[in-house]
């Protein structure tokens, strides 16, 4: 039920005043169930990616082939059946999520570092700066993130490092983009030049006042990039770039079962399916940080 | 001129704007001084150079597109348009500081206000954040806001109590002079009358120099013992409270007194001034009010008119009370 806040009495608000600001953020972000929703499945995802050791073993179930019982349905043995190998597909399943979720992580915060820091450098001082960077960035949007990420790739050698820099440097235009256009919006409105007029210095506004002013397209941008990069893994892993089998990984998963699509297509819907919830997920909780952590909708 | 007791002289200040469309002059050999303890108000209609004054003195002019460039201000014995970046921030804040017209958009909406204010402390002094915090609550308690109410938000306060925050803010580092830019304007009348009557107290407490700028005759009444009229980036008229109101001798100034109502005379008809200011871009080569002026002459087209006194405290720069010497 949502609470009339003219009917809040005086002790109501003493008491509301005294709640820590993450304890806000925490109460508005439970109101939102889709939020709700989303975090619980990204909680799930991380858990079983820290114990996947503990759910099944990597060498004797994630990658042992094994012929003999290929291409079967799910069943009490194998929850999510057996790939075409053999292979338990849900013991792949535990251990493709450390992998989808690091390089999707670590991929996102090398473009949100890099991206963020040119486009607040070019959003704040403008002119030539601004100029120089932003055509920059005008260039490396011009190729698609895809073959930016395999020349990237290809030029650094396929390991799991070198993926993740390029998905990350792939993805950093449209970061930077995003952070210069907020910082645009923010940096002339009078509270800035009300922080100036107190004697801030330019690091110092930038990054305590125009930063959390520009947080909410940021972490929408960040959690859809996630699942972006997630796909774009895939995407490499399936012309070899990427994740060199046997490792399991969700988009090689789903690309080398697409030969079985008619014969056992648990194969390739179960993957889908993951994927397809893991993005969801990031982008419903992304949606409600951003709620969440607006101090204009706080109740 | 070199009166110990002058906290802010800013001498022949000029400021342009130099954009596409040609150089804006807003402000145009400017002087004015403030003595220590004492309030001067800066008043004028939209566009006069007002603000851009103030900004000179913080030297927060947006450059480009805008330069000083001509005069010099002196704040507390200091050449402002000497100094350097890092000078220039330590002042900020702690020397002089600057309360905005609009207080709905001069606090940052994400930061809880009690920590803005802590921010100040934490830029000029050395210490704790925890430090900082409490001292920001007493702040507040200064200008009658509750301390516990430090932790909300910005938008959680009306604009009275929001611009109270900013006063606190301005005043927490306790400057030698605090420059208001029309600090009531976006406030209601009620409200104002509160403002104001806290600013007063809170002045003469800390025993600070105020410049307050207004298009609000009423309120340099009430508030400022010097008054200075800006007209096209330049002073017209200057005097103490008593010069201005009882002896107006600009034309001016004259008609701005003619443009409020009075509240003996209800029946008497308001008499605007015509026209508007001259285009900054292009200013007429004599005296810039001339062409609104009832008394112009055709001398007052030729060249700008000198400013004469008319007392130890009352200037004016006017053609026709040179003629009457």
């Amino acid at each position: 039920m949502k609470n009339s806040t003219a009917a809040a009495t005086e002790k109501e608000q003493l008491k509301k005043r005294k709640r820590s600001q993450m304890t806000e953020i925490w109460r508005r972000m439970r109101r939102n169930r889709l939020a709700m929703f989303g975090l619980v499945i990204v909680s799930i995802l991380i858990i079983v990616a820290v114990f996947a050791n503990q759910i099944a073993d990597y060498n004797t179930v994630a990658i042992k082939q094994n012929v003999v019982e290929r291409l079967q349905g799910p069943s009490a043995e194998h929850w999510a059946g057996t790939d075409e190998f053999g292979r338990d597909i849900f013991a792949r399943l535990v251990h493709g999520a450390r992998i989808s979720l690091l390089v999707g992580v670590v991929a996102v915060c090398i473009a949100l570092v890099t991206g963020g820091i040119l486009g607040a450098i070019a959003g704040y001082f403008g002119g030539t700066v601004d100029n120089v960077i932003m055509r920059i960035m005008d260039i490396f949007l011009s190729i698609p993130i895809l073959l930016l990420a395999i020349m990237i790739v290809a030029a650094l050698g396929s390991s799991m490092l070198n993926l993740m820099i390029a998905i990350g440097l792939a993805s950093m235009p449209t970061f930077a983009r995003i952070v210069r256009a907020s910082v645009l919006s923010v940096k002339d409105q009078e509270f800035v030049e009300a922080a100036r007029a107190i004697g801030a210095k330019n690091d110092h506004i930038i990054l305590r006042h125009i930063m959390p002013n520009c947080l909410s397209p940021i972490i929408v941008q960040a959690t859809l990039r996630v699942a972006t990069a997630i796909l774009s893994t895939a995407s490499l892993s399936f012309i070899s770039l990427g994740i060199q089998a046997p490792a399991p990984e969700w988009g090689a998963m789903l690309a080398s079962g697409r030969a079985y699509i008619r014969d056992a297509p648990h194969i390739v819907i179960i993957p889908g399916l993951l994927i397809m919830i893991t993005i969801l997920s990031l982008n419903l909780l992304g949606d409600g940080l951003r709620d969440a952590l607006d101090p204009k909708l706080k109740r | 001129m070199n009166n110990h007791n002058i906290l802010l002289d800013i001498q022949n200040l000029s400021v342009e704007f130099r954009t596409d469309d040609g150089v804006v002059k807003a402000v145009n050999g400017m002087s004015l001084q403030i003595e220590r303890g004492k309030t001067l108000g800066l008043v004028g209609e939209t566009g006069a150079g007002k603000t851009t004054t103030a900004l000179s003195i913080l030297r927060l002019i947006p450059d480009p597109p805008g330069v000083i460039t001509d005069g010099s201000i002196t704040l507390d014995g200091e050449d402002i348009l000497a100094a350097g970046k890092h000078q220039l921030e330590k002042m900020r804040g702690s020397l002089v500081s600057m309360i905005f017209q609009d207080p709905m958009t001069s606090l940052d909406p994400v930061l809880p206000v009690g920590e803005q204010i802590a921010e100040v402390y934490i830029l000029h002094e050395r210490i704790s954040r925890q430090e900082a915090e409490k001292r920001a609550g007493e702040m507040l308690e200064l200008v009658g806001i509750p301390a516990l109410r430090g932790r909300d938000y910005p938008h959680q306060f009306s604009g009275g109590m929001k611009q109270r925050v900013v006063i606190a803010m301005a005043l927490a580092c306790n400057p030698k002079l605090l420059i208001a830019d029309e600090p009531t304007t976006a406030l209601d009348v009620t409200i104002q009358a509160q403002v104001l009557k806290l600013m007063k107290e809170l002045k003469s407490k800390y025993d600070m120099s105020m410049l307050m700028i207004t298009h609000d005759l009423g309120i340099v009444a009430e508030v400022c013992d010097e008054v200075s009229v800006m007209y096209a980036g330049r002073v017209v008229e200057h005097g103490t409270l008593e010069d201005i109101y009882e002896h107006t001798a600009h034309p001016y100034t004259e008609g701005l007194f003619h443009s409020i109502p009075n509240i003996d005379a209800r029946a008497r008809r308001l008499i605007p001034i015509p026209g508007l200011m001259p285009d900054p871009t292009d200013l007429p080569p004599g005296c810039p009010f001339a062409p609104r002026c009832s008394y112009a002459v055709e001398e007052c087209g030729k060249a700008l008119p000198a400013s004469i006194s008319l007392s130890d405290t009352h200037s004016v720069a006017c053609i026709l009370r040179q003629k009457e010497e």
